[in-house]
């Protein structure tokens, strides 16, 4: 039987009746991962004998009549910027190539209490930036539907992973876009959670203000099911919020008639490839056909949004990125005859580009005489745009937007470019400011290239934000077909 | 102008690390002195993806301590973080409070130095502010920078510290020095730190500067860095003074920099001047949220803040009615008080016995076996126990001195060490009698010599009977019954 294409939701029937074993399946993710790596290079690690011993075990808990969780033995892959004992956890980065963490991430401690399997870790952009995997230090992905493309980033490995049937659900980080950019080009559903839902101990910090850990499943089912297993309070993380468990699948499929979408004008501006405008039109009329009210509303701070976003992430990651200095773990220049120079040398050699130009913003942003122009000021704007959408949020159960204003573009088309790099996040990085939930959903092609639809919800209101999605999936009848990798 | 024509104007920086269990932003141990990076986590030594989450321990005695301070205690506060690279600062910032510390606006009152004026100098107290203590880091040459390699220790790495900023309201060496010995005692009674200057558990940094006395603006200062001692704070500053008196005298203007106290020279020199000083980059903490003190909490541990010094001192001399001198010397110390109060309260005779005790014999072993009050083994029962022995005329003054010694050092019980030396007195008329008459009968020539108004003799015949019971007769009653015997 053919595993590879199917949803977790259709997994956990055969496994629990036993019509297949974990083994067999994680197998069958293995070998198509030897078949379409080469090509896509999703993965930076594949941790093969660890995910055939996990299955074992599953299988074995199985047969022996143990109680164990109905996901017990389904793969899953974790961006490379979650830490896991046991494989290394690089970020994508040469100044942690080989690092091996000493600690699990909770929702590796989560994923592990329910036995799933842990297939490998996905390449993204070096430290989370980028919007096209291409600022890995190791290798770029590719898109799994146009080789030539990006997968989008910087979740690119995550997204191309499951669109191409490497793994059926990967975790990813979300700080602007990360999760649901690539998700949008790759054809898959990403989910951005309220910032706070997911702890984020062990996910190697960004922006801390802005991470947030998330889902890249085959359909919004799988979403709901995977959320369950990731979300919940955790005292070691202190912006964690405490809040009772849901059960995201349960209420999927209840009518979402009566409900008030909002269509904020401001995201059907200038920039938007009008082809992308179309397909997302014809996803709120189709969520018009349910009886949904479809209603025009404004958040006028929004043009500021990327401006802050631009401001305040490498604020916070001049800081966060401070600590790899070579003293006490990671790559270290050891040629270096004084410290300074270790210092210098290590992060000179060992960041990236792209990261060193954000640590580079970042630090002018917070210097003396500069931090009231910059980012105080964007803290500012952030509030204003947070009170902006809490107002429509009040009256909107939730808001449709494109996910990007153009679909995946070609490989080296924007590295010589970073401001237009940039702004393929104008869609994404008010979520991230305001903390409210965001999901990407396919929602027709271009071009040959999946289009992705995003809808904003209300905060913690993950449960409805998943029922609007997946009664759009379910009329829409878009859900994807796994990517061929031609 | 000689330094006498200015008037001095300190304010200092006092670091105090606090003694809680674990230490402020992960479980580990904070305890002094064990192997190098035996106290160490993925928190505390910064590894990718951890995140700090507050101890609350460390916020309650940081408001203690500022209740103690008389500071008003702040409703919202948060933490920034500071940034620099130094390979002891793991995350390469230090997680500190800079707009909106814990307590403000506070003071302590400390004598006028007597060379100024009479009466109580009130010094502000700007700010205590909560945060973590780096790492330490052991250099091949003097400093980082002329090493060949570092070693570094992060078992101090995230143990809670506050900083304590002063007005500039002292104006002298010796009040600076006064100040210090007051913070420390008030740090000590609240409970929230150790306050060891040798250990590193107390730092002090100095803000100097001078003015012609009669004015009110204030002249160009210097910071000092390193003094390890109380008696160092105050000759530093007093060098400084000079060094900057002469300066102006010279007609030579101050220039801002920060010096280090150079104990071997005996004078400051240059580290860095104020110009090149590093821009820290502040920013709030966006992993700790920020904090709503209750008031409630507040008042809880206002209640908790034992009785300080100065109402100790108040109190011993109004209801135990001891000495103003032994008062002042016994609340000097919260340990020494609190051993005297528990030696008390088991105790029924007068207060002032218990206080010789413990300011002579007592402090006299702590001194020469140089250990903290905490370590001496005897209980304050044990110790009670044995001030009742000598109230019941059990044994000498000299031996209790002895048992006092053995039980210091042992813990034993002090009638245990009586009983099994063989110290306890003879009182007993009928036991001391049959002796006396015997040594009578042996020496009938200082009998003699009694009898014919020699009565220095009698000392003579105490002696010997002292000698037979190996030192344990009563003398005062064997005097008696010599001078019953011989009818005087």
């Amino acid at each position: 039987m053919e595993l590879i294409s199917k949803p977790i939701h259709e997994l956990i029937g055969l496994l629990e009746t036993r019509a297949i074993s974990a083994e067999e399946l994680v197998r069958q993710f293995l070998d198509r991962i030897d078949q379409v790596e080469p090509k896509l290079k999703a993965f930076i690690s594949v941790d093969r004998e660890g995910a055939i011993r996990a299955a074992k075990a599953a299988d074995q808990a199985r047969s022996e009549g143990r109680a164990c969780s109905r996901l017990a033995g389904i793969p899953v892959a974790l961006k490379d910027n979650i830490c896991t004992k046991g494989i290394p956890t690089t970020c994508a980065s040469k100044i942690l190539e080989g690092y091996m963490s000493p600690y699990d991430a909770y929702v590796v401690e989560r994923l592990r209490s329910e036995e799933m399997v842990i297939i490998g870790k996905t390449n993204m952009d070096e430290f989370a930036m980028g919007t096209s995997t291409e600022n890995s230090a190791f290798f770029p992905t590719r898109n799994p539907w146009d080789l030539s493309r990006v997968p989008g980033g910087s979740s690119g490995g995550s997204a191309a992973a499951v669109a191409s049937g490497e793994v059926p659900a990967a975790l990813g980080s979300d700080t602007g876009g990360s999760i649901r950019t690539p998700a949008a080009y790759c054809g898959v559903v990403g989910l951005k959670p309220s910032y706070g839902l997911v702890s984020r101990y062990g996910l190697v910090s960004y922006a801390s203000s802005l991470d947030q850990i998330g889902l890249l499943t085959g359909d919004v089912r799988d979403c709901a099911i995977m959320l369950r297993v990731i979300a919940g309070h955790d005292s070691r993380d202190s912006t964690s919020v405490q809040t009772e468990p849901v059960d995201y699948e349960a209420n999927l499929d209840e009518e979402v008639a009566g409900m008030v979408i909002g269509l904020p004008k401001e995201y059907y501006g200038a920039g938007i490839d009008p082809k992308i405008m179309e397909l997302v039109l014809e996803a709120a009329r189709t969520l018009e056909g349910l009886g949904v009210r479809v209603e025009e509303v404004s958040i006028p701070t929004l043009d500021y949004a990327l401006a802050a976003y631009y401001v305040i992430a490498p604020a916070e990651a001049s800081s966060n990125l401070a600590r790899y200095d070579g003293v006490r773990y990671g790559c270290r220049y050891d040629r270096a005859t004084d410290s300074v120079s270790m210092f210098m040398e290590t992060r000179g050699r060992g960041l990236g580009l792209e990261v060193k130009r954000r640590i580079i913003m970042g630090t002018y942003v917070l210097s003396a005489g500069y931090y009231d122009q910059y980012y105080r000021k964007a803290q500012q704007v952030r509030t204003l745009i947070r009170r902006d959408f809490e107002r429509v949020l009040q009256h909107c159960d939730a808001l449709i937007t494109p996910t990007t204003p153009t679909i995946a573009f070609k490989l080296g088309e924007k590295t010589e470019d970073p401001l237009s790099m940039y702004m393929s996040d104008v869609c994404t990085v008010a979520a991230n400011l305001v903390g409210i939930p965001a999901i990407s959903l396919p929602c027709g092609m271009h071009e040959g290239c999946p289009v992705g639809v995003q809808l904003m919800g209300r905060k913690f209101d993950e449960a409805r934000l998943l029922r609007i999605a997946y009664a759009y999936e379910q009329a829409s009848g878009l859900q994807m077909k796994k990517a061929p990798v031609a | 102008m000689a330094l006498e024509d200015y008037e001095i104007v300190i304010g200092l920086e006092v670091h105090a690390e606090l003694k809680t269990e674990s230490k402020i932003f992960c479980g580990c141990s904070t305890r002094f002195g064990d192997r190098p990076n035996s106290h160490v986590c993925p928190v505390c030594l910064g590894m990718p993806g951890v995140l700090p989450v507050l101890n609350k321990k460390a916020l309650e005695y940081a408001i203690l301590a500022g209740l103690a301070l008389n500071c008003e205690i702040a409703e919202w506060t948060r933490f920034d973080r500071k940034q620099y690279f130094y390979p002891d600062l793991p995350k390469a910032y230090q997680i500190s409070q800079l707009d909106y510390p814990i307590c403000y606006r506070g003071f302590v009152e400390i004598p006028v130095d007597e060379r100024l004026g009479t009466g109580v100098r009130r010094v502000g107290i700007t700010r205590v502010h909560l945060e973590e203590e780096a790492g330490k880091s052991v250099h091949s040459g003097t400093s980082l920078l002329d090493s060949t390699y570092s070693l570094e220790d992060y078992n101090r790495s995230g143990i809670p510290l506050i900083e304590i900023v002063t007005e500039p309201d002292l104006r002298s060496p010796v009040e600076a020095r006064r100040f210090l010995e007051t913070l420390k005692l008030l740090l000590e009674y609240t409970g929230v730190s150790d306050c060891k200057m040798e250990e590193g558990s107390l730092r002090c940094d100095a803000n100097v500067s001078l003015r012609p006395k009669g004015e009110t603006g204030f002249g160009v200062r210097c910071e000092i860095k390193n003094m390890n001692s109380f008696k160092a704070v105050e000759t530093a500053i007093q060098r400084e003074a000079e060094r900057q008196a002469e300066l102006l005298d010279a007609g030579q203007a101050v220039v801002p920099e920060t010096r280090g106290w150079d104990e071997t020279l005996g004078s400051t020199v240059f580290m860095r001047s104020k110009e090149s000083s590093s821009d820290y980059r502040y920013f709030p903490d966006p992993d700790l949220v920020p904090i709503v003190v209750e008031r409630d909490l507040v008042e809880r541990l206002r209640g908790l803040l034992p009785e300080m010094p100065q109402q100790r001192r108040r109190r011993y001399v109004e209801e135990l009615r001891i000495p103003e001198y032994d008062a002042v010397l016994i609340s000097g110390s919260r340990p020494l008080a609190d051993y005297f109060e528990s030696v008390l309260a088991v105790y029924d005779g007068p207060a002032k016995v218990v206080a010789n005790w413990i300011m002579g014999e007592f402090l006299r072993l702590i001194n020469q076996r140089k250990i903290e009050i905490r370590e001496a083994k005897i209980s304050p029962e044990r110790f009670a126990a044995l001030l009742k022995l000598i109230d019941k005329g059990q044994i000498s003054a000299s031996a209790a001195k002895e048992v006092l010694e053995e039980a210091f050092d042992t813990g034993e019980d002090p009638n245990d060490i009586v009983e099994r030396r063989a110290l306890k007195q003879i009182s007993d008329q009928d036991e001391l009698a049959a002796i006396v008459d015997k040594v009578i009968e042996a020496n009938p020539r200082a009998v003699e010599d009694i009898r014919s108004g020699n009565h220095k003799a009698i000392g003579f015949v105490v002696g010997q009977v002292m000698r037979e019971t190996r030192g344990q007769a009563n003398p005062k009653v064997v005097n008696q019954l010599i001078r019953e015997r011989l009818g005087l």
